[in-house]
């Protein structure tokens, strides 16, 4: 009963997945993503941050991921190597510059990171990250507006302004009144009127006596989900200021525009994307996982595959769980687990390493699950980061998921262009 | 299990909600419309304060339409949708059910009596006083897309035509669309399959109860999808042989949404049927990926825009129409992004809810627009009435293309 074969499965459709099917698929392989549902790009960012913290603030990305990597060779990016975190920036940026969304482009590079106000007013360092994010490098801020409005209630102005004033910066806050006839705004309610030109028009005329001597604009990142450079081009236009978007809470703009990009980069190469198809059990041959089983409507579709890509996530997404009596346990194909302290082990302070953040699925130099022959770890299910405090998460899943197809497409035989 | 256990069960996924808003950011309706506050408000959120025999807190969830896109893009596996539709039943429960809602949800009522006087019908259904007065008297909106009755039904064909013995039964399940309203899409379903050596039975057979339990009509629901798991079911008389069909709405309702959302999982005859009902495009690419679809088909050098509908997604199969599309030489197929052409089955009749519809399917008509596509693929019935009624285009199965290509319309 329902049976699909391919040659590569990809389990999970969050920036690891995606960016391993869309790898596959370009070097020939018959790819099918599979995934329980939408993954991380709709609550995260959206900027690639490759490293930021290790543990001091990284200025310059690649030069830090080398001394990581000397140091803790069990650090995803000591097995990825740097080869393949360069190659996989490249091809990420090459990707996005062609992509769905013309003029949209990713910039920065690995040699120096950008340092972008956060929602609450930190600057948090990032590698490579949107058109729309990068006039907001704090190097290069002078006078800063920061705008908000009540009706969003995730986004506070003054929170900003005043946080980023402790950090030096000139800014302030500035207050605006929208109508928008929702009991439950949000950043995608918002993102969907700046997509309206009409909108948009007396958004800035609204705006533009407001911002004073201010040099920048500081927005939620609500630029508009089809159009994003054209809603950028057309405010600094309307302001005479450089504008940028500042990262929020869920949903993710940005991310939904990275999901977006990925995803049609998935289908242009050829892979297809399945959603709504968790993965509920599998079936082995000795070391090769010979099928993965998904819920379908009806009843279980089994889809054969040469080669795995495991991209599920980790304890965020429920792809790794810890019962009360402290068993850890890979859900979708029960693989080995590394980096699972013995006993108990939690320290009170909430913003220390818990013993438990390194965990993750046991893995080979080639990204290979243990006791696997066939199935290649990515994204959020690798051990051995500590992604939230690194700043590292964004830049393990595209540096894994393309590393993983890397070897993937070479155990299948198939030849990964450049 | 019993039918609370199961309510129950339904109702514990909440708890996997982690209020990561993806499924707002996936709603056709809420994007469209300030009155559906969204899946997560309305959803997981609400169900809190809903007690069993205390007043509903939220009349919002009947904006809802049922589209089920939400629980497909829940990375939690909280089952929004059907959570949302056990609540509108309970709110029409509570409020009474229109007499408008216990008329459009019986199609095969509708069917049968139209047909027989099919001139006069679609007449009264194209008649501007008379949908005027419709509207006034029923709340069915005067401008929502009404199917235009074939005069024929597809059943009466069927009898007349004898399926030669093949390698394969399939019990083939046509749906009210075909029965009443396109029966050459039946006709056509039925001739690829015997191009591909099946051999094609078709039982009496009725409504799946999908319009009666969109609109909470669930005792009535349950009792139609009964009958046709039963008609359907009874037909299985070796293990091989598979239940097909072409509305990806109504194959929807037999494989999970009747079980799920109206606690018939302990129904052992539908759970049986569930296991064997296949989406004819599921079936077909199943088949190509064995090797064993025929691919004889000569080139048909035209644009198609495809659009999957939402009951297609919760099939939770990906696109099959579009990999099969992709095998016809020279068919030049755009696939279309948005997720909602507005109709949702009913929803987009009612007079209260047509503008809705009609914001929904903005999207959608503009993309067909833009790809400059003369006919719009689409697997479910009502949604090509809707892509028709919004871009005065033609929408036709996915399957008319295969039949086209491996010529079978030509004898």
């Amino acid at each position: 009963m329902r049976r699909r074969r391919y040659d590569v499965v990809v389990i999970g459709a969050g920036t690891a997945g995606l960016v391993a099917g869309t790898r596959l698929a370009e070097a020939g392989a018959d790819v099918c993503v599979v995934a329980k549902g939408v993954g991380s790009t709709h609550l995260a960012p959206a900027t690639i941050d490759l490293l930021g913290y290790a543990p001091d603030r990284v200025a310059a990305p690649m030069p830090a991921i080398a001394a990581l990597a000397a140091s803790r060779p069990d650090h995803p990016y000591a097995l990825i190597g740097q080869t393949a975190i360069a190659e996989a920036a490249e091809w990420f940026v090459a990707t996005a510059a062609r992509g769905a969304l013309p003029g949209y482009d990713y910039i920065g590079s690995l040699e120096r990171n950008l340092l972008l106000p956060t929602a609450v007013g930190a600057l948090k360092p990032s590698a490579l990250v949107p058109e729309t994010f990068a006039a907001g490098d704090s190097r290069q801020l002078g006078r800063l507006a920061v705008v908000g409005s009540a009706v969003l209630r995730d986004f506070h102005a003054s929170l900003c302004a005043e946080n980023l004033r402790g950090a030096g910066i000139d800014a302030t806050a500035i207050a605006l009144e929208l109508e928008l006839d929702r009991a439950d705004t949000n950043t995608l309610g918002l993102a969907r009127r700046f997509d309206d030109p009409e909108w948009r028009a007396a958004f800035s005329a609204r705006l533009a006596p407001l911002i004073g001597s201010a040099d920048h604009v500081a927005l939620p990142a609500t630029l508009g989900l089809n159009d994003p450079h054209a809603v950028l081009t057309d405010l600094e236009a309307r302001l005479g200021r450089r504008v940028f978007e500042v990262a929020t809470l869920p949903p993710s703009v940005p991310g939904m525009r990275l999901y977006e990009i990925l995803r049609q980069a998935l289908l242009a190469a050829g892979g297809r994307l399945v959603l709504g198809a968790g993965v509920v059990a599998h079936q082995r041959d000795g070391e090769r996982v010979a099928s993965v089983q998904t819920a379908t409507a009806g009843s279980n579709t089994t889809y054969e595959a040469r080669a795995f890509v495991l991209a599920a996530g980790g304890f965020h997404s429920g792809a790794i769980t810890l019962d009360s009596h402290w068993r850890a346990h890979e859900q979708l194909l029960d693989l080995p687990l590394r980096g699972v302290p013995e006993g108990r082990q939690f320290v009170a302070s909430y913003f220390d390493e818990q013993p438990l953040a390194r965990a993750g699925v046991a893995v080979d130099a080639e990204l290979r699950a243990s006791g696997t022959a066939n199935v290649f770890v990515a994204g959020a299910s690798l051990p051995g980061s500590v992604s939230w405090r690194e700043a590292s998460g964004e830049g393990i899943a595209l540096a894994s998921g393309y590393r993983a197809a890397q070897v993937a497409a070479a155990e299948l035989g198939a030849e990964v262009s450049a | 299990m019993s039918e609370l256990i199961e309510v129950e069960l339904l109702r514990g996924s909440l708890d996997h909600c982690v209020k990561c808003t993806i499924c707002e950011t996936a709603c056709p309706v809420s994007n469209a419309s300030p009155l559906f506050p969204g899946p997560k408000y309305a959803g997981p959120q609400s169900e809190r304060y809903r007690v069993a025999g205390e007043p509903s807190v939220d009349a919002s969830v009947d904006y809802c339409s049922g589209c089920g896109i939400c629980s497909q893009v829940c990375p939690q596996g909280v089952k929004i949708a059907e959570i949302n539709a056990q609540a509108r039943n309970e709110l029409k429960t509570e409020k009474g059910i229109p007499l408008r809602d216990r008329i459009i949800t019986r199609p095969t009522w509708l069917g049968r009596a139209g047909t027989p006087v099919a001139p006069l019908a679609n007449w009264t259904l194209r008649s501007k006083p008379l949908r005027i007065l419709g509207e006034k008297l029923l709340g069915v909106h005067r401008d929502a897309p009404a199917p235009r009755f074939a005069g024929r039904r597809f059943s009466r064909w069927a009898r007349g035509h004898a399926s030669p013995a093949g390698r394969q039964r399939i019990v083939y399940f046509h749906g009210c669309g075909t029965e009443y309203y396109e029966p050459w899409e039946g006709e056509r379903v039925v001739a690829v399959l015997e191009h591909n050596g099946f051999e094609v039975v078709v039982p009496k057979q009725d409504c799946c109860g999908l319009p009666l339990q969109s609109s909470g009509l669930f005792d009535e629901a349950r009792s139609v999808v009964r009958r046709l798991a039963h008609a359907l079911g009874s037909q299985l008389t070796d293990e091989h042989t598979l239940i097909v069909g072409n509305a990806t709405s109504c194959t929807l309702m037999l494989k999970r949404e009747a079980r799920e959302i109206l606690s018939l999982e302990a129904d052992a005859e539908l759970a049986r049927v569930a296991g064997r009902t296949y989406d004819i495009c599921e079936l077909l690419l199943e088949l190509h990926q064995r090797g064993e679809l025929r691919t004889d088909f000569r080139p048909l050098p035209e644009r198609v825009a495809y659009h999957a509908p939402c009951q297609q997604q919760g099939h939770w199969i990906g696109k099959p129409a579009l990999e099969l599309l992709a095998l016809i030489p020279e068919l030049d197929v755009h696939e279309l992004n948005a997720r909602c052409c507005g109709i949702a089955g009913t929803y987009g009749l009612k007079a209260e809810k047509y503008g809705i519809a009609m914001a929904v399917g903005r999207a959608l008509f503009d993309q067909v627009g833009a790809s400059g596509a003369p006919t719009v693929a689409c697997d479910s019935e009502t949604c090509r009435w809707q892509i028709t009624h919004g871009t005065r285009l033609p929408s036709v199965h996915p399957i008319d293309y295969l039949y086209r290509a491996y010529g079978l319309g030509d004898t």
